[in-house]
């Protein structure tokens, strides 16, 4: 349906069979506006065949021709995953079966009901960049996901347990909990011989190589303040407040609508933004659970909670104070391009202050200031 | 509730993260008058009014102090964030029992006004305000901290809640004791060891916060077990105190018992405000403050070093903090 030349971009995929009536300007997550496509669906929905696609077609460029897109939250492309620099050799393939972030259980979900599709995924994707060892993980509060994967997986695909700990969902801070590996600043996963993808984007993969299905549907936690919390199988494009309506509607005073987790999503103005391949989750937060809009200007009580929870090991109180002083020689020293936006140094601040809002400042003044080098 | 209704709830929003933990400071420094509740409450079992007095007079002027200083400059006021209460309790604690109760005042207005206010209130002294009130009553009065009688016959007597006579309680500690000894001889006069249950459970010299090591270390354990201080601090602190008092051939239990090392290395040296950010700045910091401490009390004038050991490496923290490495997380190089 559409589709682009940029090499990281994916095509996307009309969700429901119908006729295209016309392409209109419509408001996204982030509020702003984007081009979408109008697409009038049949009374009749065909879903037992899909776009034929060349036989020859290999498997990344199947993965490219699906559309997909990480599933956990970045939507960053598959194909470009799975088209490592030629000078690197990826030993390991992880799949991060980590929750990225808390509230969101679609991947839970997804390990739960679907881990054949998994491990299929699991070893398409290890054959395609030619690795020895494949990794699958899993937080210690989900048994019985590893269980099922160990029980169903080859010998070769090894699941392993880890610690419930946010960010831990996070590329890097994975590698490292599994394999001990640093990524180097600016590097990618692959410089550390790993390749990491989200387990339902594996699932999709694997769909799109063995059925030639694109990526037209996800698993998309409903949950909070919502009567019947859930995981749905949604079709892309579709209204979050249908999901919301799905899940039984508000379940009392609303404080916040997030599209995505409560760490890093985005705070939804509008309803009727359609879900795309990067939403995770609907979080519906009470006001008493959401974090103020507004915050003050309280000093720092220097207390280092911030920097004691930084995955990164940054200092998120000097980065707050030189990015609030438009300092961008010192947080460019203090390598704020580093921080992966985990929000762990504003949700410790006991005086509230908005460190990784600040830091997020100082990001986009690096970039810019990069772009007019 | 309709696809209409659904959408015109408006909800707010904001950049993330949209939630934060619950902990603020007014609950931070809540957690840390409970964690001294024990002592406390031991003081003024013990000693009853006289310690009693020398409580309510630091907390009252300390609270006083911070509600006058923001009145005067027409700023919002701060009494709620916890921090004046928690500077006057430790303040009290850090004073023997029969202080004058006007010096115990003098010593409140100073923490408050001249340590902390001048500096620009919470977060940003350099120096804990509870031990510059203590260190400037030390220099202006120094036979109030000694226990010696001070012109004017300012001492209020000590109720006696015990068997102890007033003359045994109002002569120098037994840690100038032991450090007179041991500068005279090289030996004590009094075992050490015999010391120790007394130090735990029931000491009535020195300062309040001394009555007993015991409740001091139970409250900062309950810190510790709360995420509220870092362990590298107590631990490095009273780990240097006792590794350096055996190597110069002292009893490490007794000297880590006596004087206020616990109050010292569980609540002065734990202040967020003037300790270091990291986690190896402050073990750094802990250990400096333990070697001043034990140094001060073998080779210098007071035994009693605490407070000059802590308000010397609050000094040191800017540099602590500039010159600690710390590797971002992919940076390679030295960790």
């Amino acid at each position: 349906m559409g589709d682009v030349d940029a090499f990281i971009s994916a095509p996307v995929h009309s969700p429901v069979t119908g006729t295209v009536i016309g392409i209109e300007s419509v408001t996204v997550a982030s509020g702003a506006r984007a081009q979408a496509v109008v697409v009038e669906p049949d009374p009749t929905q065909c879903f037992d065949r899909w776009v034929p696609v060349p036989l020859s077609i290999d498997t990344t460029e199947m993965v490219a021709w699906a559309g997909i897109v990480g599933m956990g939250g970045a939507a960053f492309p598959s194909k470009v995953k799975l088209s490592p620099p030629g000078d690197m050799k990826i030993e390991t393939v992880i799949l991060n079966g980590c929750e990225c972030e808390p509230y969101l259980a679609c991947d839970h979900r997804m390990m739960v009901e679907h881990p054949g599709l998994v491990l299929q995924g699991a070893q398409i994707i290890r054959d395609a960049v030619g690795a020895s060892r494949v990794l699958i993980a899993v937080e210690d509060n989900k048994p019985e996901c590893a269980e099922m994967l160990r029980a169903l997986g080859d010998h070769d695909v090894e699941v392993l347990s880890l610690p419930t700990r946010y960010p831990q969902g996070a590329e890097k801070q994975l590698i490292y909990s599994l394999l001990r590996r640093e990524v180097p600043h600016g590097a990618l996963p692959a410089s550390v011989s790993a390749l990491v993808h989200n387990v339902g984007t594996a699932a999709a993969i694997s769909e799109a190589v063995t059925r030639r299905k694109p990526l037209i549907e996800r698993v998309i936690t409903v949950t909070g303040a919502v009567r019947n919390p859930g995981n749905f199988l949604t079709l892309l494009g579709t209204p979050v407040s249908a999901l919301i309506e799905a899940a039984g509607g508000f379940s009392g005073e609303v404080g916040r609508v997030i599209m995505g987790g409560p760490m890093t999503g985005m705070g939804l103005a509008d309803l009727e933004v359609p879900v795309v391949k990067g939403t995770s989750g609907i979080v519906v937060l009470t006001p008493g659970e959401t974090a103020p809009a507004v915050y003050g200007d309280q000093p720092c009580i220097r207390c280092g909670r911030c920097s004691d929870v930084c995955p990164m090991s940054l200092f998120p109180f000097s980065l707050g104070i030189y990015a609030n002083l438009s300092n961008w020689d010192r947080t460019e020293a203090l390598h704020a391009l580093d921080c992966i936006e985990c929000g762990c140094c504003s949700y410790v601040c006991p005086t509230r202050r908005p460190l990784v809002q600040l830091i997020r400042r100082a990001k986009h003044a690096h970039l810019e200031r990069g772009k007019s080098r | 509730m309709s696809a209409e209704e659904t959408s015109r709830q408006l909800p707010s929003i904001a950049p993330s993260p949209h939630v934060a933990a619950t902990e603020g400071v007014t609950s931070i420094m809540l957690w840390v008058v409970a964690a001294l509740a024990p002592v406390t409450v031991l003081s003024v079992a013990y000693m009853g009014w006289t310690a009693a007095w020398v409580l309510l007079a630091s907390v009252g002027t300390c609270l006083a102090t911070e509600w006058a200083w923001n009145a005067a400059l027409k700023r919002p006021h701060t009494l709620m964030d916890g921090s004046a209460l928690v500077t006057g309790l430790l303040l009290a604690l850090a004073l023997p029992p029969r202080t004058p109760l006007w010096i115990v005042v003098v010593g409140g207005v100073v923490s408050i006004a001249l340590a902390k206010q001048l500096f620009g209130g919470l977060g940003w002294n350099l120096f804990n305000p509870a031990l510059v009130g203590r260190a400037f009553i030390a220099m202006s009065w120094p036979g109030v901290l000694s226990q010696q009688q001070v012109p004017g016959g300012w001492f209020r007597g000590l109720e006696l809640a015990g068997t102890e006579t007033l003359d045994a309680i109002s002569g120098a500690t037994r840690l100038a004791l032991s450090a007179a000894d041991r500068s005279a001889s090289g030996g004590y006069a009094f075992d050490l060891q015999a010391q120790y249950s007394p130090l735990l459970f029931r000491n009535l010299e020195g300062s309040i916060g001394e009555v007993a090591a015991a409740a001091v270390i139970l409250g900062g354990l309950v810190l510790i077990a709360k995420g509220i201080i870092d362990w590298r601090i107590p631990v490095g602190y009273v780990g240097t105190v006792a590794v350096l008092s055996w190597a110069f051939g002292s009893d490490p239990a007794f000297n880590v018992l006596a004087g206020g090392v616990m109050l010292g290395a569980f609540f002065m040296a734990t202040d967020y405000v003037t300790s270091p950010m990291t986690r190896r700045g402050r073990f750094i910091f802990a250990c400096g403050c333990g070697l001043i401490n034990v140094v001060a009390r073998f080779f210098g004038p007071a035994p009693e070093a605490t407070t000059w050991a802590i308000l010397f490496m609050n000094g040191l923290v800017p540099l602590i903090d500039r010159m600690v490495p710390v590797r971002t997380f992919g940076w390679g190089g030295e960790k």
